[in-house]
C-alpha cells in the first residue's frame, strides 16, 4: 500500500532512527500511487501506472552528511540504508554551510490538500476521461494530443532532534492541445486540483475546441508594442520565473533583479504596482499545499509583495543564519490577488488589444532584468472595443515580468493553475518583437 | 520538474541543505566504490532476459524486447572555494516491451529475478491487450535480424569512476581559483560523470551488451559591479562528451584558437578548464564595460560551440518524424517540416547545407553501437545541399516513409522508462574549400562573430527563433573591432539556412552538446551532440537585449 497512515510512517521512522549511530539524523518516508494517459491524433498513444514508497535517510557525522535510500521495509533493510547513509557520510567533504537539524517544530493544519477521490482513480476512469475528450474532438473533426496525470501519497519526516510531520497530498493535472484537420487552428486547455471532483475533461476539450476552430485563418498584424490580456495559462510561467528569482543569497551577492545598486537587496522596496501583491498559503482551501518545506522548516502564510513593495525573501537556512535574515523557505505555489472581473469582462472593458491564450518555450535572456523571451501559442486573437474581432499570427515576445507588473492596466479573477493561484492580467506596452508562422 | 513531482519530496531533496543538484528517483545513492563494481555477467543477463522473452511468447506477444539497465552516476559540484556535494548513485532494473496484435505493452521493474521478469513480461503482455481495444492504428515493426551474442563500449581511455573524487575536486577548485583571480565575483562548476551498462535482447535474437560513458565538466563565473549593479555571466565553452577522463587532460593539437581579435579558444576532443575557466573570470569581468550592440541587420559568424544549438533547435527537432505525425502535439510541438511539406521540394537552406544524422561520431555523446531496440546505429543524410531528404525513425516509423529499415535512433532515459524515437547527433557537414574562422572574417562587412551557447527560444513548429550567446564581437571590413553586450539574433528557420554562405573546413570541426534534450509525456532525458565547422549567414537580424527596471 503506497499511502501509509500517519502511524504506520511513524513506525518505520521511528524504527529507523533507533539504527542510527550518527551524530545527527533524519528520515523521510514518501509514497505515492498514480497514473498516467497520453494521446494524439485522437488515439491513445501511452499508458501507464506506478506505485512507489521510498525511504530517504540523511545521516551525519559533524559537518559531514550522507543520504542513503532504500525501497524494501523490513528491519535488515531499515537497518542497511542506515548504515549505508553513514558510510557515505565518513567519506564526505565537510560542509562549510552546514547548519544542525531542525528541533520539534509546529506545522498548520492544510487537511484539503488530500482527497480520496483523487487516490481512487483506476485505469479505467483514465481511459474513459480521455476517451470522452478524443471522441468530443473526433465528432468536431478535430485532431486532440492530451495528457492526464494524477498522483496522490503521502511525506512523513522525524529527526533525532525531535522533528515530527507527517501530510497527504493529491493532485490531478490535465492538458489538452486540440488543432483543425488541415492544421491552421490550435486551441489549448490545461487545469490541475487537489480534488478529482472538480475536474471535467469535456469542458476543456471544448475550450481547446473551440479556440482551435476560433482561431484558424488568423490575420498578421505588425510586432510592437500591444495592450494584452494574458490569461492564466499565460501569466503563470513568467510569474513563476519571477518567484523563482527572489532568494536573499542571490540578491545579496549582487545577482539577482532585486540586488541593490551599492549592495544590499530590495526587501521594502516598491518594485511593482502598487496592485500587486503576492502571497503564499499552504491552508488556502483553493490551492491546499505541504505546511512543511523539505527540510522541515513550516510552510506558512507568507507575503512576497504587498501593493507593490517586496515583503520578503526566502532564504537557506544556512544564509539566514549567516545574514540574520528571517528564516522562510520557498513556497510550492503561490496566490496574486486579482479583482472580480473574468477574462471575457476584461476583454469587454478594452478598447484595442490582443488576447493572449498560452506563452510557449520561454526562456531567460538577461537575469539582470529578468527579460524573457518566448512566443504566444494556441489562440492569439485581436480585440476592438470589447470584442474578439479576428484570430492573429503568434508573435515572438520580449519582456520582464517586473516591466509587466509596472504596466499593469487591470487584474481578473484568479483560477488555479498548477498549484497556484493565478489572475488574467492586461498589461499595455507588451513587447512583441517579430511574427511567426507557427500553428 | 512539476512541483507535484515527488522526487522533490523525498529525503534526497530534504538532504538537499547544501545540494544545488540532485539524483533522479529509483537512483539510489551509493559509495562511490560501488561505481567501479561490475554489473551482472553476460551470461546472467542472458538467462534473465531470455526468462522474460520465453514468458511474453508464451503469453501471446508477436514480439518482445528486454533491457536489463544499470546506470551509474556521479556529479560532484563546487562553488568558488568549497565543495557543495558529491554524489554517487545506481539504478538497476529492467524494463519489457511486447507488441501483441499490433498493439503496445510496457512494465518495467527493479526486482530483478527470473521470476519477477517472467511476471513482469505478462503484465505488459496484458496491458498491450487492454490497450488494443482503443487501438486505431496497428504498430508495423520494420523488419530487423538478430545479430547474436555481441558487445560495445564506447572508445575511452579512462573511466571517469577510476579517478580519485579528490583529483576531481582539487580540478573543480583550481579551475574556480583561476575564474576568481581573473575577475570573477562567483562560480559554480561541476562535473556529470555517467556509465550506462546496457543489456538488450529480443525476440529477433539479439543479446547487445552495451558499456556506454558520458562526461561533462562545466562551470558558470559571474562578475558582480555592487557600484553599478550591474551583473554578467560567462559560461564555460566545455561540451558534454562520450568520452572518459581523458577529456580533461589539455592538448594544444584539440584546441582551436578564434578569430584574431577575440581572445577566444574552442575546443575538439580535449578541453583545458582551467584555461577556460581564467578566460571567463576575465571576460566576465570585461561584459560589465563592454558596448551594447547597435540592433540592426549583421553578417553572423558562428563558431561551433553556438551554432550547435540552432542547429539543435532548428533541424534537429523538426525533422524527428514522430513531431512530425503529431505525436508531441501537446507538449513539445509538431513541425513545419511535414510529409507535404517535403513532397514540395522547397528548399530548407542554400546549397552550403548539408545535414547528418549519426549515432557514430567518437567523442559524442550520441555515439553508441546499437539503439534501445537492438538496431546497429549508423550515418544518413537530412538535408542535402539545402533540400529535405529524409527524417529520423525507428522501428514502427520506418514504413511511414516507406523505409524498409529502422535509422537506429531509439532511446530510453533509463530501464523504468518506454524507449522511443530520440534524437541522434545532427551535424552540418564541413565546408569541403580550404577556410579558416581568420579568412571567413575576412570577408564580411559588417558582422558579429559569436562564441557560446546561450538563451534560446524556437516555437512548436519550427518556424522563428531567437539566439544569445556567450561572447559577442564586432566584425567591420574584415576586422574584429571590439567586443559587444547585449546581442540575440531572431530569424526564421528556412530564411536563416538560406541565408548561409558556407562554412570553415574540417580542420575546424567541433562537437557542443547536451545532457538534457527533453521530450514525451512523461518526459524523458536524451543526450545529443552537434558538430558544425565556423559558419557564416548573411543579413540576420540581431536585436538589442538590454532593458532598464
Amino acid at each position: 500500500m503506497a499511502i501509509l497512515s500517519k502511524d504506520e510512517a511513524q513506525t518505520i521512522l521511528k524504527k529507523v532512527l533507533s539504527f542510527s549511530t550518527a551524530d545527527e539524523c533524519e528520515a523521510t518516508l514518501t509514497g505515492n500511487t498514480g497514473g498516467n494517459v497520453r494521446s494524439a491524433r485522437n488515439s491513445i498513444s501511452t499508458a501507464g501506472a506506478a506505485e512507489n514508497v521510498a525511504l530517504a535517510v540523511q545521516a551525519r557525522f559533524g559537518k559531514r552528511s550522507g543520504t542513503a535510500t532504500c525501497n524494501e521495509f523490513d528491519e535488515a533493510s531499515l537497518r542497511r540504508c542506515v548504515q549505508r547513509a553513514e558510510e557515505i557520510a565518513r567519506l564526505a567533504p565537510e560542509s562549510p554551510e552546514y547548519v544542525p537539524l531542525l528541533g520539534p517544530q509546529t506545522y498548520l493544519a492544510s487537511p484539503g490538500s488530500f482527497a480520496a477521490r483523487t487516490a481512487a482513480i483506476t485505469p479505467d476512469y483514465r481511459a474513459e476521461q480521455i476517451g470522452a475528450s478524443m471522441a468530443l474532438c473526433e465528432q468536431k473533426k478535430l485532431s486532440s494530443a492530451g495528457f492526464f496525470n494524477d498522483s496522490a501519497g503521502f511525506v512523513a519526516k522525524r529527526n533525532s532532534k525531535g522533528l515530527e510531520a507527517y501530510q497527504q497530498v493529491s493532485s490531478v493535472d490535465f492538458s489538452i492541445t486540440v488543432r483543425t484537420a488541415d492544421g491552421t487552428g490550435s486551441g489549448y486547455a490545461i487545469a490541475n486540483y487537489t480534488d478529482l471532483a472538480k475536474f471535467d475533461a469535456a469542458r476543456l476539450t471544448r475550450v481547446a475546441a473551440d479556440k482551435a476552430a476560433s482561431s484558424v485563418g488568423a490575420k498578421a498584424i505588425e510586432p510592437g508594442k500591444y495592450t494584452v490580456i494574458l490569461e492564466p495559462a499565460a501569466a503563470i510561467d513568467l510569474l513563476n520565473n519571477m518567484m523563482g528569482a527572489m532568494d536573499a543569497r542571490n540578491a545579496d551577492e549582487g545577482r539577482s533583479f532585486l540586488s541593490k545598486k551599492g549592495g544590499g537587496n530590495k526587501k521594502g522596496e516598491k518594485v511593482f504596482d502598487e496592485r500587486v501583491t503576492i502571497y503564499s498559503d499552504p491552508t488556502n482551501a483553493e490551492v491546499p499545499d505541504l505546511t512543511f518545506a523539505n527540510d522541515g522548516r513550516p510552510q506558512q502564510k507568507v507575503t512576497w509583495v504587498e501593493k507593490g513593495i517586496v515583503k520578503n525573501l526566502y532564504t537557506s537556512r544556512y544564509w539566514a543564519q549567516k545574514s540574520g535574515v528571517p528564516d522562510i523557505p520557498p513556497p510550492n505555489g503561490w496566490i496574486m490577488a486579482g479583482g472580480t472581473l473574468s477574462t471575457a469582462e476584461l476583454i469587454k472593458g478594452t478598447a484595442k488589444g490582443i488576447l493572449v491564450t498560452r506563452l510557449y518555450y520561454i526562456r531567460a535572456v538577461d537575469p539582470q532584468t529578468l527579460l524573457y523571451t518566448g512566443l504566444t501559442r494556441d489562440g492569439t486573437f485581436y480585440i476592438e472595443n470589447g470584442v474578439i474581432k479576428f484570430p492573429v499570427k503568434n508573435f515572438r515576445f520580449n519582456e520582464s515580468p517586473v516591466i509587466m507588473l509596472n504596466n499593469l492596466e487591470a487584474l481578473g479573477k484568479p483560477v488555479r493553475l498548477n498549484g497556484s493561484l493565478v489572475p488574467p492580467l492586461k498589461i499595455r506596452d507588451f513587447t512583441f518583437t517579430s511574427l511567426s508562422d507557427a500553428v | 520538474m512539476k512541483r507535484r513531482d515527488f522526487v522533490g519530496l523525498t529525503g534526497l531533496a530534504a538532504g538537499a541543505l547544501f545540494l544545488p543538484s540532485l539524483p533522479g528517483f529509483g537512483h539510489t545513492p551509493v559509495d562511490p566504490a560501488r561505481l567501479l563494481e561490475p554489473g551482472a555477467d553476460v551470461a546472467v543477463k542472458k538467462r534473465l532476459a531470455d526468462a522474460a522473452l520465453n514468458a511474453a511468447k508464451a503469453a501471446g506477444a508477436d514480439y518482445a524486447d528486454v533491457r536489463i539497465g544499470r546506470s551509474l552516476n556521479q556529479y560532484v559540484f563546487t562553488r568558488e572555494k568549497q565543495v557543495q556535494n558529491i554524489v554517487s548513485t545506481e539504478s538497476y532494473g529492467v524494463g519489457i516491451r511486447v507488441l501483441v496484435a499490433g498493439c503496445w505493452g510496457f512494465a518495467s521493474t527493479s526486482v530483478v529475478t527470473e521470476a519477477n521478469l517472467a511476471a513482469t513480461a505478462r503484465e505488459a503482455v496484458s496491458i498491450a491487450k487492454a490497450n488494443k481495444l482503443v487501438m486505431k492504428e496497428p504498430v508495423q515493426l520494420a523488419p530487423q535480424t538478430g545479430y547474436g551474442e555481441v558487445n560495445w563500449k564506447t572508445p575511452i581511455q579512462q573511466s571517469a569512476f577510476e579517478v580519485p573524487i579528490k583529483q576531481k575536486v582539487d580540478l573543480l577548485l583550481a579551475a574556480n581559483a583561476a575564474a576568481l583571480d581573473a575577475g570573477a565575483s562567483y562560480i559554480n562548476s561541476a562535473l556529470f560523470q555517467v556509465n550506462e551498462q546496457k543489456y538488450f535482447a529480443s525476440t529477433d535474437g539479439s543479446y547487445i551488451d552495451q558499456d556506454i560513458h558520458r562526461l561533462w565538466p562545466t562551470f558558470s563565473a559571474t562578475a558582480v559591479d555592487t557600484k553599478s549593479g550591474k551583473f554578467r555571466s560567462r559560461e564555460s565553452l566545455s561540451a558534454p562528451v562520450g568520452l572518459g577522463f581523458e577529456y580533461l587532460t589539455p592538448n594544444a593539437a584539440e584546441q582551436v584558437r578564434g578569430p584574431q581579435g577575440t581572445d577566444t579558444i574552442g575546443y575538439k576532443l580535449r578541453y583545458d578548464m582551467l584555461a577556460d575557466a581564467a578566460l571567463a573570470g576575465k571576460q566576465a569581468k570585461a561584459k560589465l564595460t563592454m558596448k551594447s550592440v547597435v540592433p540592426g541587420k549583421y553578417d553572423l559568424v558562428l563558431d561551433p560551440g553556438h551554432l550547435g544549438l540552432t542547429i539543435h533547435e532548428s533541424v534537429g527537432h523538426p525533422t524527428e518524424l514522430d513531431r512530425v505525425l503529431g505525436y508531441e502535439a501537446n507538449f513539445a510541438g509538431t513541425s513545419f517540416a511535414t510529409l507535404d511539406w517535403k513532397a514540395k521540394n522547397l528548399p530548407y537552406g542554400s546549397k552550403a547545407v548539408n545535414i547528418v544524422a549519426d549515432k557514430l561520431q567518437p567523442g559524442s555523446v550520441g555515439n553508441v553501437g546499437y539503439d534501445d531496440e537492438g538496431v546497429k546505429t549508423r550515418e544518413w543524410d537530412l538535408i542535402k545541399e539545402g533540400k529535405l531528404v529524409n527524417y529520423q525513425k525507428i522501428r514502427d516509423q520506418a514504413h511511414i516513409v516507406g523505409q524498409k529499415e529502422s535509422d537506429g535512433c531509439a532511446y530510453a532515459q533509463s530501464w523504468e522508462d518506454v524507449q522511443f524515437q530520440r534524437m541522434p547527433n545532427v551535424s552540418l557537414r564541413p565546408g569541403t574549400a580550404k577556410m579558416s574562422p581568420d579568412e571567413m572574417v575576412k570577408g564580411v562587412d559588417k558582422g558579429i562573430y559569436i562564441a557560446g551557447a546561450g538563451s534560446f527560444s524556437i516555437d512548436q513548429q519550427r518556424f522563428n527563433f531567437q539566439f544569445g550567446g556567450q561572447l559577442f564581437f564586432a566584425i567591420e571590413k574584415g576586422k574584429i573591432t571590439e567586443p559587444l553586450e547585449d546581442v540575440a539574433y531572431q530569424s526564421n528557420t528556412q530564411e536563416f539556412w538560406g541565408a548561409c554562405a558556407g562554412s570553415c573546413d574540417a580542420s575546424d570541426y567541433r562537437l557542443f552538446g547536451t545532457f538534457f534534450d527533453g521530450k514525451g509525456q512523461p518526459a524523458q532525458v536524451s543526450s545529443v551532440s552537434h558538430g558544425s565547422a565556423t559558419t557564416r549567414f548573411n543579413g540576420v537580424n540581431v536585436i538589442n537585449t538590454a532593458r532598464k527596471v
